[in-house]
């Protein structure tokens, strides 16, 4: 984007206006709706504005991390699908789908959401994993956010498979009604600096314009339980101060949606 | 063996139920979804656009290609890795071979038109679902098209012939599955595959069966595709 | 055999769709004809004209045609030019002495004439066979487009959005105070105070929903007073 174009951003951001005639600070209309796959033990789709992404839980059982014998394993990994972005490539994840993935997991990891201790079938021997993917459908900006909703979502959703005489999963019967050990609810709220303005939920015109983003994992609880700073303009303390603000007043819109 | 009765409690002929959506991608060019059973089909297309590497472009004419993915939690049983597998690149090549003959490129020397089929829930028949969205997707991106593409697949458990072959009946030891997709105008067949023994008259009986239910599944697309201009 | 007409003016139809049959029609744009009868070659909506059948699209890539005025954006700075990316499947290129009057010394930085992510508003000189594409600046209102920003809606619907002699985007200008310029591409720039600037946009947007219904310029007549406040009549006054 050359300089004009993004003066012209700023102009509008000057006067609380964005492009699509929302406040600053103001999401687009955020839904999510539940059991999106069947093939999935958990699922869930989620739309802000006219951005949809879909997130499946797959519950398998391993060997526990040798590190961590008594915890069961948890997973996070996003798909930014060429089907939803034509500067989508097909191949392994990039750089922007990875950083989606690691974001969204650190969110749902540090805040302890899933109790890993309560994942254990034989400790040291045998754990459940839990594998969280998310595929973006229609990317009209602010892919971070609808991720990490999805991901909890689907978390909400899923249900425990059934398990054979001999410990293996059996996919072939209907699962449990046993729901995952939820114990925490974290979303994500990204907060975009471009000059001395700040907003969220941005579209993929304004992406263009990004100086400086601050994505911030809040709890129910309004802890802050992840952090992660995009864009190459630095920020002072008091900026990151003013981000973490916003998100923390800003995150029981998404959460409003589950 | 004989199978009575089928697992799920269809007709030997009858496909389960299913439903189509065109215009399901808003930024792509053209999309659509299909769904049969609880199998679903999302498909978009980009193009004709620029075709990268440079070596694969044909100055006769534009190039279809088509990315078919199940998604990692779309699978019976444990996470699919994501990545391609020779499975996909196979699935790949046969949709391509299926839907090019509807299709005139004619006009778009050196481009590409992509087509990227994903799979959310799968339980078998996922190809011909796959051909099923990507043909509404085509018509969709408004291309040169002489006609749609339907596809189902047809196929034996035990002694009969059957349509529309769900996981179970897939996977069941005595049988075979027959993919066949159709130019619905003509009844000339694009896609046909096997696996499994049967008859020359058993596979003449599945193929026919299979043309006769795309009447049905032309019928759903057609539809589909016209509610997506429909005047309010 | 019987000379039938199956498709009805102005209905939807898909690829392959029988239109007619029978030898007295004749296929027109969008359509071909197999033995007796005459087929959707593509998407589209029919339109009869006596015995002439014809198809108009409804979706798609933009096409370039010669002299179309269209908007740029330049993606590439050659020896002798500059790339624009033009919405469609193939990108142009503006030569030197296509893109100003001025004199521009060899070996000059061509970027402080043209750079990477200017728009410019420009017109389609030549398309080749192999849709090799040249555009030039030299032209009544063809200018690089300075600040504002640029949506994109279908290229098929951009004959409603500019409207009779131009009637609808003077319309949306007049109520918005905005400076608008329709690329036949389907690509729109704007510029305008913010609040305007949203009216002006939804406004194109909702004519891009609404193209095929009846009645449009006085709808949205009606819908930009309302937003605005400004009353504003179609050009050439009510008829």
């Amino acid at each position: 984007m050359n300089q004009e174009l993004k003066q012209h951003v700023l102009k509008a951001l000057s006067k609380n206006v964005r492009y699509d005639g929302r406040k600053c600070l103001e999401y687009r209309q955020v839904s999510v709706e539940y059991g999106i796959s069947e093939s999935a033990e958990g699922s869930a789709r989620v739309k802000i504005g006219g951005t949809e992404v879909i997130a499946g839980v797959k519950v398998e059982t391993a060997t526990p991390y040798p590190d961590t014998p008594n915890q069961g394993n948890l997973m996070v990994n996003a798909e930014l699908l060429p089907l939803s972005n034509p500067k989508f490539e097909t191949g392994p994840p990039g750089e922007q789908a990875t950083e989606v993935a690691r974001v969204a997991d650190r969110a749902i990891r540090e805040s302890k959401a899933i109790d890993v201790h309560k994942l254990v079938l034989k400790p040291g021997e045998r754990v459940w994993a839990i594998n969280i993917d998310i595929c973006s459908i229609n990317d009209e900006g602010n892919l971070q956010d609808a991720a990490t909703l999805a991901a909890l979502a689907a978390l909400k959703d899923a249900r425990f498979p059934k398990l054979t005489e001999h410990g293996e999963v059996d996919y072939d019967s209907e699962k449990t009604n046993e729901k995952l050990p939820l114990a925490r609810e974290p979303v994500e709220v990204t907060v975009i600096k471009v000059g001395e303005h700040y907003f969220v939920d941005a579209l993929s015109d304004e992406e263009k314009a990004i100086e400086a983003r601050l994505t911030v994992g809040v709890t129910e609880k309004g802890t802050v339980c992840a952090m992660q700073k995009g864009g190459d303009a630095p920020l002072s303390v008091d900026e990151i101060d003013k981000m973490i603000e916003i998100a923390q007043k800003l995150a029981p819109t998404l959460r409003k949606a589950l | 063996m004989t199978y009575h009765k089928r697992f799920d409690g269809r007709g030997f002929d009858e496909l389960r139920p299913m439903s189509a959506k065109v215009g399901i991608v808003p930024r792509a060019d053209g999309s659509a979804m299909f769904k049969i059973g609880k199998t679903v089909a999302y498909a978009a297309v980009y193009g004709p656009r620029d075709l990268h590497p440079k070596f694969m472009q044909n100055p006769q004419t534009g190039i279809l290609r088509i990315n078919y993915n199940m998604m990692p939690f779309s699978g019976h049983g444990e996470r699919v890795r994501p990545g391609g597998s020779r499975r996909s690149k196979e699935i790949c090549m046969v949709m391509q071979n299926a839907l090019l003959p509807a299709l005139n490129l004619k006009e778009f020397p050196n481009a590409v038109v992509d087509v990227f089929v994903e799979l959310p829930q799968t339980d078998a028949g996922t190809r011909c679902a796959g051909i099923m969205a990507a043909s509404m997707a085509l018509a969709d991106a408004g291309l040169e098209m002489k006609d749609l593409v339907c596809a189902v697949a047809a196929g034996r458990v035990e002694d009969k012939i059957v349509l529309d072959l769900n996981y179970f009946e897939d996977s069941h030891e005595d049988g075979a599955d027959v993919p066949v997709a159709v130019l619905p105008n003509s009844g000339k067949v694009t896609l046909l595959q096997m696996d499994g023994e049967m008859t020359r008259e058993q596979i003449k009986e599945a193929i026919t069966k299979a043309k006769e239910a795309c009447e049905e599944l032309y019928e759903l697309q057609k539809k589909a595709l016209k509610e997506r201009f429909a005047r309010e | 055999m019987k000379e039938e007409l199956h498709a009805q003016d102005k209905s939807i139809v898909i690829p392959g769709e029988a239109l007619a049959t029978g030898m007295s029609f004749l296929p027109g744009p969008g359509t071909y004809r197999e033995q007796e009868t005459i087929l959707a070659q593509r998407l589209g909506m029919v339109s009869v004209e006596g015995k002439v059948i014809k198809l108009v699209a409804l979706s798609g890539k933009y096409l370039p045609k010669m002299k179309d005025k269209i908007i740029g954006r330049v993606i590439d700075v050659l020896l002798t030019g500059w790339r624009l990316d033009i919405n469609s499947p193939y990108s142009a290129v503006m030569t030197l002495k296509d893109a100003t009057s001025e004199f521009i010394p060899r070996g000059a930085n061509l970027t402080q004439y043209y750079n990477l992510g200017d728009y410019v508003v420009c017109q389609i000189v030549n398309v080749t066979s192999q849709k090799l594409i040249d555009v030039s600046m030299k032209g009544p209102g063809l200018r690089k487009l300075r600040g504002g920003r640029v949506i994109e809606v279908s290229p098929f619907k951009v004959p409603r959005i500019i409207g009779k002699d131009g009637s609808m985007v003077t319309m949306i200008k007049q109520a918005t105070g905005c400076d608008i310029v329709v690329g036949q591409n389907g690509w729109i720039w704007l510029d305008g105070e913010p609040e305007k600037e949203v009216i002006a946009v939804n406004a194109i947007k909702k004519i891009e929903v609404e193209a095929h219904l009846g009645g449009l310029t006085n709808r949205m007549s009606e819908w930009l007073e309302q937003q605005t406040g400004v009353k504003v009549q179609p050009a050439g006054g009510p008829q």
